[in-house]
């Protein structure tokens, strides 16, 4: 301590390296990411992450919950597209009981996971435009968040920790004119996203930020099981909606953009046109969005409706052994993956017959991403490193859980 | 040397030195309010009518925040530094005319502080002098992103002082003169210099934008990558002092775009319009002239807020690039040209 309060240069020397510590509280890390850098100047020589500032114990947290309850905890992981979160687990859920879901629940659920995309990939575009420089972005894709959010807001009643999916189906029915609100959110967002293009897509600067940084190779992307955007970008034709399509998946016509370098523009460019094909899955899916019900017919499973609680005996009863004791799924164990926002969200549950997992194992498309950061970093400038985490689009909510 | 030119320079001084001063906080709040208009936000609009009061209340907050000085520095520099930005940025002004003359009590008070021979020289000289505030703040903040900031910026601020040095030759070489008021004069009696020295003209805009350290040129403080840069240590009124001379810096090179190009304070067709069919001359025309200067660098103060809030920002070796390998060149071939139209006799 003595020596910190000398008067004089004190900068902790490697022969020519600068050890400098990036976060976890630094204007571009994203929350509580932090990096050790070893900087010759500024070229980067090494980088090494460190993680777990958020760390709060989500797959211990689903041990001594009921399987409904840790839906709550989903919410929390990627903060930025809840509704996906939710899904992905109930539908590992679902798989362990092996329960249809009707179709009017699938389609809402794809409306929701689309829609939870593109609000990920708005808040990523923002962000990741601000970390290049350009501030202003970020205000046009935060207001059209907003408007996200009050669609969000209407529809589940919160903002943010949504909650909404239910094993078998969904909290409540899509209020009305909800849907016609979406299709006009989706009509609006467009051109934000076109005028967000023509400020950035073609300019030289962010060109010159984005290209050839931060490369990651089509052979490192498999090797580093990287998913999602990022491992789309390098060139790898995966999607987990076209591969193994879930949810109906494949009733929709929509593509999957994918690049050729595997760098920070490419990542880009994927994000931008995912957003575009989000767009046209959640119109389809407002097109073809069937009446009928929202909840499986699977009393046991499925909360009755209130009324029925209150005037029928046998729902009654269902009614309180599911609140008090929870579900019992068989014996056995699913792994259930979406692609999600960030790549493969998956969830490992086993089931030992009880009310609440024996274990579950979140496979989190994050922080699986984040692990290819050392590939991409070493010989890059320190301003390359700030568009590359941009580009990774880690949320550490999901990263550490 | 009288008593009645002594005073009027004391004058000139304080009021220069104070309008430079009370710029800032106008130009605080149409940054703020220029920057909501393009975010589609409101801005500042609480204290005072539209927000107006803003900065005042935010240099109070200034002026009555704790002077922390963090043990870890070097404390001579470290206070020193604002300061030498601060004086940099202010002295820089001196020499540049923005009108012609006032007419008191029968004598002429040119509206200039200082009307020397060496006018231009003088200014590169104190401008110059700003890169030792930052350098001297970065190192002696005795932080590495401090120290990252500073670095950058000496090498950016040298390397541009190059190209904009060399984009303000052409145009002396075409003025052949050195004084700022005789290049405005010539102006006003030829044509302003942008439109044969068009190139130079964007190399010195381009140039003053990176010597102001403002996006896309903001390495030295690029908050995303170096959180504050050089002043990440500095607090209350020392970090006010870069900030005012960032934006004194800011009018001074939108100040010496339009003397050297722009014609200074000189009046569209003034030969022929003012000075010619409407007959105007003495403190009418010198009031014109103020307003014709005002507005013109009030233009260039408010693309420096446009482009700031547009574009996203380069790489430390692409500017260098930039710099090094489009700008200079470029300028030099520029300062061929206007070689070259000094000897087919075009600036007459």
């Amino acid at each position: 301590m003595s020596e910190m309060l000398q008067s004089g240069p004190r900068v902790e020397r490697d022969g020519d390296r600068v050890v400098i510590n990036m976060g976890p509280s630094h204007p571009s890390t994203h929350g509580v990411l932090r990096l050790v850098l070893e900087v010759d100047g500024e070229v980067v020589r090494s980088c090494r992450p460190e993680i777990g500032y958020l760390h709060r114990g989500f797959e211990k947290i689903a041990e001594n919950k009921t399987w409904q309850q840790f839906v709550t905890w989903t919410d929390r992981m990627d903060y930025l597209a809840p509704l996906s979160n939710n899904v992905a687990y109930i539908m590992a859920v679902e798989k362990l009981l092996d329960l249809e879901v009707p179709p009017r629940c699938r389609y809402l659920r794809v409306i929701c996971c689309e829609l939870a995309r593109i609000s990920a990939h708005l808040l990523w575009l923002g962000t990741s435009a601000l970390d290049i420089g350009a501030a202003t972005v970020f205000f046009y894709t935060f207001q059209q968040r907003e408007i996200l959010y009050d669609l969000y807001e209407k529809l589940t009643g919160a903002r943010l920790t949504t909650s909404f999916v239910r094993i078998g189906g969904m909290a409540r029915d899509i209020p009305e004119g909800w849907l016609e609100e979406v299709g006009r959110f989706i009509d609006q967002v467009i051109p934000v996203i076109d005028e967000v293009e023509a400020l950035l897509t073609r300019n030289r600067i962010w060109l010159d930020r984005t290209q050839n940084v931060g490369v990651l190779s089509r052979e490192d992307a498999i090797a580093l099981g990287v998913s999602g955007p990022v491992l789309r970008a390098s060139g790898v034709e995966w999607d987990l909606r076209k591969a193994q399509p879930y949810l109906g998946y494949d009733e929709f016509d929509f593509e999957i953009p994918y690049g050729s370098v595997g760098d920070v523009y490419d990542r880009y460019l994927v994000r931008i046109y995912e957003m575009r094909e989000s767009a046209k899955i959640v119109r389809q899916a407002l097109e073809r969005i069937p009446d009928g019900p929202m909840n499986a017919d699977a009393p046991k499973i499925v909360l009755p409706p209130k009324e029925k609680v209150l005037t029928s005996m046998e729902d009654l009863i269902h009614h309180f052994i599911i609140l008090t004791e929870g579900i019992h799924p068989p014996k056995g164990e699913v792994y259930h993956a979406i692609e999600g926002a960030k790549g493969e969200l998956g969830f490992y549950v086993v089931s030992d017959g009880g009310p609440s997992a024996w274990r579950c194992r979140i496979r989190p498309a994050a922080f699986i991403n984040l692990a290819a950061i050392e590939r991409m970093a070493i010989g890059q400038m320190i301003p390359d490193i700030v568009a590359i985490i941009g580009s990774l689009d880690p949320v550490m909510g999901e990263v550490d859980r | 040397m009288d008593l009645f030119d002594v005073v009027a320079t004391i004058v000139k001084v304080a009021l220069v030195v104070g309008i430079l001063i009370s710029t800032v906080p106008v130009l605080t709040w149409v940054e703020r309010r220029g920057s909501a208009f393009i975010q589609l936000r409101l801005g500042p609009n609480r204290v005072g009518p539209l927000g107006l009061l803003q900065p005042l209340a935010d240099g109070i907050k200034f002026l009555f925040k704790e002077d922390v000085i963090p043990p870890h520095v070097y404390k001579l520099f470290y206070v020193a530094a604002p300061a030498v930005s601060f004086i940099a940025a202010v002295l820089a002004f001196a020499v540049i005319p923005f009108g012609s003359a006032f007419v008191v009590d029968g004598r002429t008070v040119p509206l200039v502080i200082l009307d020397v021979d060496v006018g231009v020289l003088f200014l590169l000289a104190a401008s110059g002098m700003g890169v030792f505030g930052i350098i001297l703040a970065g190192w002696s903040s005795n932080n590495k992103y401090s120290m990252l900031g500073g670095l950058r910026s000496s090498a950016q601020m040298i390397s541009y002082e190059l190209s904009l040095g060399l984009a303000i030759v052409s145009v002396l070489i075409y003025a052949g003169t050195l004084r700022p008021v005789e290049i405005v004069q010539q102006q006003i009696g030829g044509t302003w210099n942008v439109f044969p020295l068009f190139i130079g003209f964007l190399i010195l805009l381009v140039s003053a934008f990176a010597e102001t350290n403002r996006l896309p040129f903001d390495l030295p403080e690029a908050e995303t990558e170096l959180v504050a840069g050089y002043h990440t240590e500095y607090s209350s009124m020392k970090f006010s002092m870069f900030f005012m001379a960032e934006y004194i810096n800011m009018i001074t090179g939108s100040a010496l775009v339009t003397t050297l190009f722009l014609g200074g304070y000189a009046l569209p067709f003034q030969r022929l319009v003012f000075e010619g069919w409407l007959g105007l001359e003495g403190n009418l025309l010198a009031v014109l002239e103020l307003l014709s200067f005002t507005a013109k660098v009030g233009f260039f103060l408010w693309l420096f807020v446009w482009v700031r809030w547009t574009l996203p920002r380069f790489r430390f070796d692409q500017l260098m690039r930039l710099g090094w390998k489009v700008l200079i060149p470029l300028a030099l071939v520029h300062v061929v040209w206007a070689s070259l139209l000094v000897m087919w006799g075009v600036p007459a």
